[in-house]
C-alpha cells in the first residue's frame, strides 16, 4: 500500500490514484477535475487540481468534498501554496494533499499554507522527511496554522 | 536601527540550523543538485565563474558598526579580505567555499544578519533611500515600513516559489533615492487631504531583458492595508505569473499582458478575502517599528552658526571644501552633514570595500556618526550624521584610506557589475570597462564641469549595473566570440524614470573611453547655460550624439 505523512504521522494512503478519462471515478477513487465537475453528488469526493486549475470551482461544495489533492509536477512551481491557502480561507476542512515532486525542504512551507497530508514521491524515506516539518517553530506570518501574524502575538523583548 | 528580539533570533537561527543540515545532505550526495539549487540560492548562495558567490542582507541598507566588524572578519577569515557592495544594497563575497557557508550564516546571525532570500524566486531584500530619516525632502522615515515588509517576506510559506525574483523599493521624499518605477512592486509613501499617511503602489517595473517602468495599480493605500494588499499582488502573480518561459516570468510581463486595469482588477478581488484581516497593520506595531528609527541624541546647532562653521573650515582648505561639496549633503538637523564614502576610486573595482577599510568605517561611524553606516543602491557608503565640527577629522582619515575620492553623483563615480571577471552569465567584462573611462576622466575639473551624470556599466542583459537607467548606460555583448559593448542615452532612475535608447552597433572594449568622450563633447557642445547632459538629451535627442560618435574618423 502507498504510504504518506499525514497529520504529523506515517499513514496507509487509503485513496486510489485518479484514472483520466470520460468513466466516473470509482468509489474511494481520486476524480481529475473534469471528472469531478460532471459528479452529481460531490458528497466524500476527492479531486485532484493540478496547477493551472484555479481552486474557484470547488468553492461552493468545499463542505462536501472529503480531500483536495494539490499537484506539484515539480517542486519549484509554486501555485499550489496559493491554492491551498485560499481554500482554507473559504472554510475548506477535509484532508488538503500535496502530491508529486516537491522536496521535503518545503513541508513547513506547506503545512503553514494549509496542507495536513503530503504524498511525496519518493516515499522511501518519509521518516526522515518527516523532520523537516519542524524546521521552524515560529513565524512571522499569519497563515493557516497560525492565524495571528508574529506583531499580534508578540511579548516584550527578553534582554 | 531595528534590533532582533527573541522571535527573531529564533527565526534566523532555526534558518540556520536549516541550511546546515541541507548542505551537509547535499554533501552526502542526498540531495540532487537540482534541488539545492532554490535551497542555496534562498540562502544568498550562487555558484560562480570562480567560487560561488554568497549576498548577505542589508535590510534597507542599514548596518552597524558591530556588524561592519562581523563582515570584515568574515571577509578576513572565509574569503579573501574584500566584500562588494551590491546595486540593490546588498554585500557580496566572491570566494567563500559551500562547505563554510552554514558557518558564515551563523556568524551573521551573531550579529543579526543573514543572507535569507538574496538570491531565488522569491521576494527579496526591500530596500530604500540612503538618506532615510535625515534627508530635507522626506515626507516620512520609509526605514519601519521596510521593517515591516522584511519581517512579512521572511520565510513567508506561501511565496518561496514565484515565478521570479520578487523585488520591493519604498520611498517617503520628493527625490526618487529608491528607483521606485523600477521595481517589481514600488511604494512611495504619501499624505493625504486629511494629512494621513497612505501609499501609492506601483507595480511592474523592473530592469533586465525587458526593462520596465512600473505601473500605478493604487493611488492611495492606507497604511494599515500594506500587508494585505502586497500579498494580494503576490498571490495574483504567483498563481497567474508565467512559469513556462524564465525570461518571460517577471511581473512586468504579466501586467502587460493583462492590461494594468485587468491586473488591478484582479488584485481587488484577491485582496477581498484578505481586507481587514488579522494581517491589517495596527498602530501599535508601525508605533514598535517606528520606535526603532528615533532620531539619536543629536546636539543641535543654530543654523547661522553651523554654517558660518562649515564655510570658515571650508576657507581653510580648498581640497577639502571640495570634497565638502561633492560627497556631502545637507542634512535636516542643522550642524549636522550627510557623508557618502566614495568606493569609485580608480584602479578598484566599484563597490569593493577590504576589511580594513570595513573596519575603519566601523571606528569612524562609533566616532562620527552614531555607529551607523548604510549601503546605497549606487556602491557607496554613507555616514548619515556627522556633526560638522568633525567633518575635517573624517575627512582626513578617509583619505588616508583612499575613500574620498570626491566624484559622488559624477561620472567616475559608475555603476558597474561585477561581469565577465566574476559572472558565469556575463557575455563581457564590465570592470575593465569602468576602470579605463575612470582612467581617461581623471581631470577632475572636467568631470564636474560636465555635471551630474550616472555612467552604468552591466556585463550583460541581465542588467545587475543597472545600464538602462543609466544617463549614460553601457552593456556587454557578444559578438561571434568577441566582447563588444552597447551604448544607450537618455536613461533615468529618478521620479523621471526612463529606459536609455541604444545609441548604435557596439564597439571594441578597447574604443569605450572614446565613445564616451564623444559623447560627453556633444554634450558640451550643444548644452545651453546650466543644463545637465540628461536635459541637453531630452531636448536634442539621440541623433546629434549618434551622428558624432559614427561620423567617419578623419
Ligand atoms: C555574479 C553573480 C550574479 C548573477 C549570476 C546575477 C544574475 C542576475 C540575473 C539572471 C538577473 C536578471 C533577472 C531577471 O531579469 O529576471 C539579474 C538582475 C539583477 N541583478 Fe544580478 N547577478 C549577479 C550579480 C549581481 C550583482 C553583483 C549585483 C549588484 C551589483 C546584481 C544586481 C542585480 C540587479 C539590480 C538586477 C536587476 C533587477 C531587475 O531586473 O529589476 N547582481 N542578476
Ligand atoms: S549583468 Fe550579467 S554579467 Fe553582470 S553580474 Fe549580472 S548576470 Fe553577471
Amino acid at each position: 500500500m502507498p504510504r504518506l505523512i499525514k497529520d504529523g504521522a506515517i499513514a496507509v494512503d487509503t485513496w486510489l490514484a485518479p484514472v483520466p478519462g470520460n468513466t466516473p471515478p470509482a468509489a474511494g477513487q481520486l476524480a481529475t477535475l473534469e471528472q469531478w465537475l460532471e459528479l452529481a453528488d460531490k458528497k466524500g469526493s476527492a479531486v485532484l487540481l493540478e496547477p493551472g486549475q484555479q481552486p474557484d470551482v470547488l468553492y461552493d461544495h468545499l463542505d462536501e468534498i472529503a480531500m483536495i489533492a494539490i499537484s506539484f509536477p515539480v517542486f519549484t512551481d509554486g501555485r499550489g501554496f496559493s491554492y491551498a491557502r485560499r481554500l482554507r480561507e473559504r472554510g475548506f476542512r477535509g484532508e488538503l494533499r500535496a502530491t508529486g515532486h516537491f522536496i521535503r525542504d518545503q513541508l513547513t512551507y506547506l503545512r503553514r499554507c494549509g496542507f495536513n497530508a503530503f504524498q511525496m514521491a519518493d516515499e522511501s524515506s518519509l521518516d526522515e522527511a518527516m523532520n523537516s516539518l519542524g524546521d521552524f517553530t515560529e513565524a512571522y506570518q499569519a497563515a493557516d496554522d497560525q492565524p495571528l501574524p508574529l506583531f499580534r502575538r508578540r511579548q516584550p523583548a527578553v534582554p | 536601527m531595528y534590533v532582533y528580539d527573541q522571535y527573531d533570533q529564533k527565526i534566523i537561527d532555526e534558518r540556520v540550523a536549516q541550511f546546515r543540515g541541507q548542505t551537509a545532505r547535499f554533501l552526502a550526495g542526498k540531495i540532487s543538485e537540482s534541488e539545492f539549487l532554490p535551497l542555496r540560492l534562498q540562502n544568498g548562495l550562487y555558484v560562480q565563474r570562480q567560487a560561488p558567490m554568497l549576498r548577505i542582507a542589508v535590510p534597507y541598507g542599514l548596518m552597524n558598526s558591530r556588524q561592519l566588524r562581523k563582515l570584515a572578519e568574515i571577509s578576513r577569515v572565509y574569503d579573501k579580505g574584500y566584500a562588494h557592495i551590491s546595486t540593490r544594497q546588498n554585500v557580496q563575497l566572491n570566494w567563500p567555499v559551500l562547505a563554510e557557508v552554514p558557518d558564515i550564516l551563523a556568524e551573521l546571525a551573531s550579529v543579526q544578519m543573514h543572507a535569507i532570500q538574496t538570491s531565488g524566486n522569491c521576494v527579496r531584500n526591500t530596500t530604500t533611500d540612503q538618506f532615510a530619516g535625515v534627508a530635507c525632502d522626506e515626507l516620512e522615515d520609509p526605514r519601519p515600513y521596510c521593517e515591516i515588509i522584511r519581517q512579512w517576506s521572511t520565510l513567508h510559506p506561501e511565496f518561496a516559489f514565484l515565478p521570479r525574483k520578487f523585488k520591493i523599493a519604498v520611498c517617503g521624499s520628493a527625490e526618487d533615492r529608491a528607483a521606485i518605477h523600477l521595481h517589481d512592486i514600488g511604494l512611495e509613501l504619501l499624505a493625504n487631504a486629511q494629512g494621513e499617511t497612505g501609499l501609492k503602489v506601483l507595480v511592474g517595473g523592473g530592469l533586465g531583458r525587458t526593462p520596465a517602468i512600473g505601473s500605478v495599480v493604487c493611488e492611495w493605500l492606507d497604511k494599515k492595508h500594506m500587508l494585505t494588499y502586497l500579498e494580494a499582488i503576490l498571490r495574483v502573480y504567483n498563481q497567474h505569473g508565467r512559469r513556462d518561459n524564465k525570461y518571460k516570468a517577471r511581473i512586468k510581463i504579466l501586467v502587460k499582458a493583462m492590461g494594468v486595469d485587468a491586473f488591478r482588477e484582479a488584485v481587488e478581488q484577491e485582496w477581498q478575502a484578505l481586507k481587514d484581516g488579522p494581517t491589517t497593520l495596527t498602530d501599535a506595531e508601525f508605533e514598535r517599528a517606528r520606535s526603532f528609527f528615533d532620531a539619536p541624541d543629536y546636539d543641535s546647532l543654530d543654523e547661522t552658526e553651523a554654517a558660518s562653521m562649515l564655510r570658515a573650515a571650508c576657507d581653510r582648505d580648498a581640497v577639502f571644501a571640495n570634497w565638502v561639496k561633492r560627497n556631502t549633503v545637507e542634512h535636516r538637523v542643522p550642524g549636522y552633514r550627510i557623508v557618502t564614502v566614495s568606493l569609485k576610486s580608480t584602479g578598484y573595482a566599484p563597490g569593493d570595500v577590504t576589511a580594513e577599510q570595513l573596519e575603519l568605517l566601523a571606528e569612524l561611524s562609533d566616532e562620527y556618526s552614531f555607529g551607523e553606516v548604510r549601503s546605497t543602491h549606487q556602491q557607496n557608503l554613507v555616514l548619515a550624521d556627522v556633526p560638522i565640527a568633525q567633518l575635517g577629522a573624517l575627512w582626513q582619515r578617509l583619505q588616508a584610506a583612499g575613500l574620498a575620492t570626491p566624484n559622488i553623483g559624477y561620472l567616475t563615480d559608475v555603476i558597474c557589475c561585477p561581469g565577465g571577471d566574476y559572472c558565469s552569465l556575463a557575455n563581457a567584462k564590465s570592470l575593465p570597462v569602468a576602470e579605463a573611462i575612470q582612467a581617461r576622466f581623471d581631470d577632475l575639473d572636467y568631470v564636474y564641469d560636465l555635471g551630474p551624470l550616472e555612467l552604468n556599466i552591466s556585463g550583460c542583459m541581465n542588467a545587475c549595473g543597472h545600464h538602462h537607467i543609466g544617463h549614460i548606460g553601457i552593456l556587454g555583448v557578444d559578438k561571434k566570440g568577441e566582447e563588444y559593448y552597447q551604448v544607450c542615452l537618455g536613461g533615468s532612475q529618478a521620479k523621471d524614470a526612463a529606459i536609455a535608447k541604444i545609441l548604435g552597433p557596439s564597439f571594441k572594449q578597447n574604443d569605450m573611453p572614446d565613445v564616451v568622450d564623444k559623447i560627453l563633447s556633444t554634450y558640451v557642445t550643444l548644452r545651453q547655460e546650466e543644463e545637465s547632459f540628461l536635459e541637453t538629451y531630452r531636448r536634442v535627442g539621440i541623433d546629434p550624439f549618434k551622428e558624432r560618435v559614427y561620423a567617419p574618423a578623419d
